[in-house]
Order: C-alpha cells, then sequence, then structure tokens
C-alpha cells in the first residue's frame, strides 16, 4: 500500500502521461462527433435549401431563422415563405407514431421471449446438451447486415411473382394478384414484418444480456426457493423477476433509444428508394428515416433546417432517456458512501472550527 | 396427500417432470432455431435457381444455377453497380482498420483512466459515459455538412474512406467497457515493477498491458469489425457516387434498387453472398462472441 505522500508523488509526476494517453480519443471524438453535433444544432437555427440558395462550398443556409423550422416541425403553423414546410410538420407526426408502434410492437414480444429463453437457458434442473450450439443460432441474425436482411426478407415475401411467398401462392401461374404486403401504401402487413424482423434480428442479443444478468443472482436463491417447493413459475414471479428488475428497466430504456434510432431495416425493406427517399413504405417510415430523407435527398429538396430541427428534438428525446438509464444503473452504494463521506467531512471541519473558537 | 407420505416415490415423479419439462424446452428451441435459420435457407434455395426455375413451383432442395445467376449478375448491364469482390475488399479494408484503431485507441484511453491519476480524469470518464448513448442519427447532418467543407483544410472529404474509418479511433462504448475490464483484472502492481525496471510508459503499454488484455482486445476487435462491416449508414452519407468505393451493404442496396426488369434469381445471389463472409466470422469465433455479449460488451 503507498502512503498519501507517495501517491501524491505518482500522480504529480506521471499525470502528463494520462493526458497523453486519453489525447488521440478527445481530438476525434471533437473533430468528428462533436463539431457535427454543434453543426447540427446550428443548422437548426438556419434555413432550408431552396429558399436559402447554398452560398458558399459547404451545405445549408446561412439565413437565421430563429425557432421557425421547430415550429413548423411541431405545430405546423407557420406564416410566408415558411408556411410551405408546414406539410413537414403531419409527415413528422406521422413518423414519429410509425417509430413508437414498431417500437412497441417489436419491444413487448422480444422481451418476453428473450426472457422466457433466459430463463430456460439458465435452468439448473433442465438438462440441455448443445446449449451453446442454440445460442449461437439464436444470436446469428444480429450479425447479419441490415442491408442484407432486408433484401433476404423482400426475397421472401416481396410483391413480385418471384417472392416466395407468391412462388409459394402460384400467382404468376395462375394469374391471381401476388401477395402485396411490402408495398408502399401497405400499412399493418408491413409494420408487423419489420417488428417480426427487428425480434428476429435482436431477441437473440437480449437473451444473452438477461442471461448474464441471471447468472449474476446468487445460486443460493434458487436452491432456497427449490428445496422449499416453490413451483418454476413461483421462482420466476418471486425471484428472478424482481432481482432483474434494474437490467430489465436498462434493456428497456436502451432499447427505446435504439428504436428511436430504427433505420435500415425500414428504409431498405422496398422496392428500392430514389436520393429523396421515394419508395418507402410510408407506414414504415420512422424518423430517423425522416431525419435522412430530409438532408441526403438531391439539391431542390434539401430542407437542411427541418432535418435539423428534427435531430435536436430526437436529441432531446435520447438525453432524456438516457439520463434515465443514469438513474436506474447508478451505483446507489457508492453515492451513500460518497454522501456519508462529504458529511463526515463538513462534520469535522465544523468540529475543528468550532474547536478552535473553543480554544 | 401430504408430501411427507409420498416423499420416497415422488423423487421418481419428479425426475420424470424434469424430463418432461427438458423435452418441451427443447422442441421449442428446435422450432426458434428454425425460425432463425430458415429464412436464410430459403434465400439459399432461391439463390440456386434462375427466376425462370423458380417459377416452376417452389421446393425446398436446391437448385443447379448458382453459378448461373452469379453470370447473370456479371454480364447484364443494370447489375454494373454490382461488383462482389471490389464490394468485399472496400468493406473489408474499412472494418479491419476501424477494428484494428479501435481497439487499439480505446485500450490506450482506458490505460490512461486507470492507470495515471491526473485532475481531469473524473471530468474525462464522465464525458466518455455521456456521449455514449448520443445517435449517429443525430449527428449526422451536420457530419454531412462539416464533410462538404471540411473545417480548416477546406476541401470535401466526400468519397474518402477518412471519414469512415479516423471516427474508430472515438468509440466510449468500447473504452468504457475495456475500462471496466482493466479495473477488474488488470494489477497496476505490473507497470509499478515496470517502472523501477526502466520500462518508458508506452513501452509498459505496448509489451505489457496489451499483451495482458488480450482478451478483451479480441472480443472488442471481433465486435467493431461487424458493426463496421454492418454500418451502412455512414457509408452512404461519405460515399456518394463514386462506385470504385462503394461497400458490400452498398451494393445490395443498389440491386434492392434496380427497377427495369430485375433478375430475381441475380437478385437473390447477391444478397446470399453479401451474407457469407460475416456469417462465416462468425461461425469461426462465435465462442468469444457470445461470451462478449454476456460481458455487457456491445450495444450499438
Amino acid at each position: 500500500m503507498a502512503t498519501a505522500a507517495q501517491s501524491r508523488i505518482k500522480s504529480v509526476s506521471y499525470a502528463k502521461y494520462g493526458y497523453i494517453f486519453i489525447l488521440p480519443f478527445f481530438i476525434v471524438y471533437f473533430v468528428f462527433m462533436l463539431y457535427p453535433l454543434i453543426e447540427t444544432f446550428r443548422l437548426a437555427f438556419y434555413g432550408n435549401g431552396f429558399t436559402d440558395v447554398v452560398a458558399k462550398k459547404g451545405i445549408g443556409g446561412h439565413n437565421f431563422v430563429g425557432f421557425e423550422n421547430f415550429k413548423a416541425l411541431l405545430f405546423g403553423s407557420c406564416e410566408g415563405k415558411f408556411s410551405n414546410f408546414n406539410a413537414n410538420h403531419s409527415v413528422f407526426f406521422r413518423d414519429f407514431k410509425n417509430t413508437i408502434i414498431i417500437w412497441i410492437g417489436n419491444f413487448i414480444p422480444q422481451i418476453s421471449l428473450s426472457l422466457l429463453l433466459a430463463v430456460w437457458f439458465t435452468d439448473l434442473n433442465v438438462k440441455m446438451p448443445g446449449k451453446g450450439f442454440f445460442k449461437v443460432v439464436m444470436y446469428m441474425p444480429n450479425i447479419i447486415t441490415a442491408a442484407s436482411v432486408a433484401g433476404l426478407y423482400f426475397a421472401l415475401l416481396g410483391p413480385s411473382h418471384y417472392s416466395v411467398i407468391n412462388l409459394l401462392l402460384k400467382t404468376k401461374e395462375t394469374g391471381a394478384d401476388p401477395v402485396k404486403w411490402l408495398e408502399m401504401n401497405s400499412v399493418w402487413p408491413a409494420r408487423f414484418i419489420i417488428m417480426f424482423i427487428q425480434v428476429w434480428m435482436w431477441f437473440g442479443n437480449t437473451m444473452i444480456m438477461l442471461m448474464s444478468g441471471i447468472q449474476g443472482i446468487n445460486e443460493s436463491l434458487f436452491e432456497a426457493a427449490e428445496i422449499d417447493g416453490a413451483s418454476s413459475s413461483q421462482t420466476f414471479w418471486r425471484i428472478t423477476l424482481p432481482l432483474l428488475k434494474t437490467i430489465m428497466v436498462y434493456t428497456l430504456l436502451t432499447s427505446m433509444i435504439g428504436g428511436l434510432q430504427m433505420f435500415d431495416i425500414p428504409y431498405m425493406l422496398n422496392k428500392g428508394t430514389d436520393l429523396n427517399g421515394n419508395g418507402i413504405i410510408t407506414s414504415c417510415e420512422t424518423v430517423a428515416v425522416f431525419i435522412y430523407n430530409k438532408f441526403h435527398g438531391n439539391d431542390t429538396s434539401k430542407l437542411y433546417g427541418i432535418s435539423g430541427a428534427a435531430s435536436v428534438i430526437l436529441f432531446i428525446i435520447t438525453a432524456i432517456l438516457g439520463a434515465l438509464v443514469f438513474y436506474v444503473q447508478r451505483d446507489k452504494d457508492a453515492i451513500e458512501k460518497n454522501r456519508k463521506r462529504k458529511q463526515a467531512i463538513k462534520e469535522a471541519k465544523r468540529r475543528a472550527k468550532g474547536g478552535g473558537f473553543s480554544i | 396427500m401430504s408430501r411427507k407420505v409420498t416423499y420416497a416415490n415422488d423423487k421418481g415423479g419428479y425426475q420424470t417432470q424434469v424430463l418432461i419439462k427438458s423435452i418441451a424446452i427443447y422442441v421449442a428451441l428446435i422450432l426458434l432455431t428454425l425460425v432463425c435459420l430458415l429464412p436464410i435457407y430459403l434465400l439459399f434455395v432461391q439463390a440456386t435457381r434462375t427466376s425462370v426455375e423458380s417459377l416452376k413451383g417452389f421446393t425446398l432442395i436446391p437448385g443447379g444455377s448458382l453459378f448461373k445467376n452469379f453470370e447473370t449478375l456479371r454480364s447484364k448491364s443494370s447489375y454494373e453497380m454490382y461488383r462482389p469482390l471490389i464490394g468485399l475488399k472496400n468493406s473489408m479494408i474499412i472494418a479491419l482498420c476501424c477494428a484494428a484503431l479501435t481497439v487499439f485507441f480505446s485500450g490506450m484511453t482506458a490505460y490512461g483512466l486507470v492507470v495515471y491519476d491526473f485532475k481531469l480524469k473524473g471530468p474525462a470518464f464522465v464525458f466518455i459515459i455521456a456521449v455514449m448513448m448520443i445517435p449517429t442519427q443525430v449527428t449526422s447532418l451536420g457530419f454531412t455538412s462539416m464533410l462538404t467543407d471540411f473545417p480548416i483544410i477546406h476541401k470535401s472529404l466526400l468519397n474518402s474512406y477518412i471519414p469512415l474509418i479516423v471516427p474508430a479511433i472515438a468509440a466510449p462504448a468500447i473504452v468504457f467497457f475495456m475500462r471496466q475490464y482493466m479495473l477488474s483484472s488488470f494489477p497496476l502492481d505490473i507497470i509499478e515493477a515496470a517502472r523501477i525496471d526502466g520500462s518508458g510508459e508506452f513501452r509498459t503499454f505496448l509489451t505489457i498491458s496489451i499483451p495482458m488484455m488480450k482478451p478483451a482486445f479480441a472480443v472488442q476487435a471481433i465486435f467493431a469489425f461487424i458493426q463496421k462491416w454492418n454500418d451502412y449508414y455512414t457509408q452512404s452519407l461519405v460515399i456518394v457516387g463514386d462506385k470504385d468505393k462503394m461497400t458490400l451493404p452498398m451494393m445490395v442496396k443498389a440491386v434492392m434498387n434496380i427497377k427495369n426488369d430485375p433478375d430475381y434469381g441475380a437478385n437473390n445471389f447477391a444478397v446470399f453472398f453479401s451474407i457469407i463472409p460475416v456469417t462465416v466470422v462468425y461461425i469461426i469465433l462465435s465462442r468469444f462472441i457470445i461470451g462478449g455479449v454476456a460481458a455487457g460488451g456491445v450495444k450499438e
């Protein structure tokens, strides 16, 4: 154990290396992530592509417009030249609704399935050869590129006569209409397919996370429950679930944050999109797709301000959810200890002061 | 029926109960395995038949036209965007460079945060945690804006690999993971010992701590590789128009975009081909990957 004096010497002589070691991270972070974030915020307060022609080589407007973009997006009540953007209001809210519907429809089955599997996999009584194999298979959909997953499901369920579903129904042969679940104006079938794909891709990941959570629970609790004659459902509701609460809430919140970013599958599960995002199944267009389309379109339709404002709104929601994650994950013992330590220091100081006066 | 009386026989009953439960679980797991694998298998079957052949009716037995579909892909003019080998090479370059940079610099940052004591250590760590959850989508507008006219050098960085590879140096989530790993299983005394023996700080990091952190490095490298390999979003922001720099996911998207008279056999082959590389990597390294997820290593 180093004495206080020793550690002070250590901290003095080596501190600069600490800065050197973390410097590359921070330089790159500031240039490639923090600066773009600030730039996004800036653009949210500036004009849009075709009312505010690009003046310099960079993109984005140079007319400061204050909160007009936010007003157009949130209330759709702008007048004058900004009335052009009021239409974005309904699209933005539609996309928000889509995002929430798809997220809920994917999260509930996903967490239920993952939880069930995690309990099965960690059940000490169930003899299960090939456990490793099942885990490997169930995690596999998660590593496949989303673009390929979209292509895969489009080949299976797409609206052409050549997709597997239509081959099974022999639509080309019989001259029947092909099943059009993934056509532009399909609503629930398309949403269900996207929910299914999201569950398919992510349940393995969630399952493994929950499994490590269950394995963290003291084994003797399960043994004691078993000796006391608890049934497996009693063990689940009375022991596993209450002790998993923190990790469940964590999964919920991170999944929400992930759900808000949902982009790849909704963007690509269709016949193909042009630069302006035409061709996306409208009932599945998410907020992330909205943001992307508004700034990635071709020059006539680039709405940087609107896109920026939508990004800022998304950022704020994410920040709130993120703060909740910290609140849930916080180390209660450490905080309590810290509080007590501070209190003790205060107490000591007060006493020292008081002592000083009394002498 | 009191438990006491039947306890002796109950042993047998209990065992059968467990057996029944095991079988039920097993059946459910096999069904789920099918759900996971069947779509991929169906795609494989479709990739082995030309679109004309597939119209004859669907079967689960693969056909023999895998190579023919590949030829169609190469010869048909509407598929000029799809050059799988170039896409493979490009994706490989990006993913490998990113994986190497990510683990090296994340390890270095974590090392700096764990080993040294300095004034801004606390704030730096809080910062890293705080930015961990900022979604890419939120910064992408500013990112694109920055790339079209990069500050200071005033050059466009679009269609260049720099903005795809260099940001890999700053991976907050991986720094966080490495830090936790170091705190739990890296003996700090060894650094003191190295200092006494006259080793410089960087040499200690390179020759002592990296070899000791190998397991964490390996797992995180695999994750970084897969994540960058799959990152269609950022790639589509940066690579706009330069066909020689397109990555495999972008080519898959380009194939799906073909409007006039797509050849579905060729399409299916293209999608299937894009699944192979990462799946092979996964199957070889699956043990590490599953272990890594369990350790809380990833959350995109």
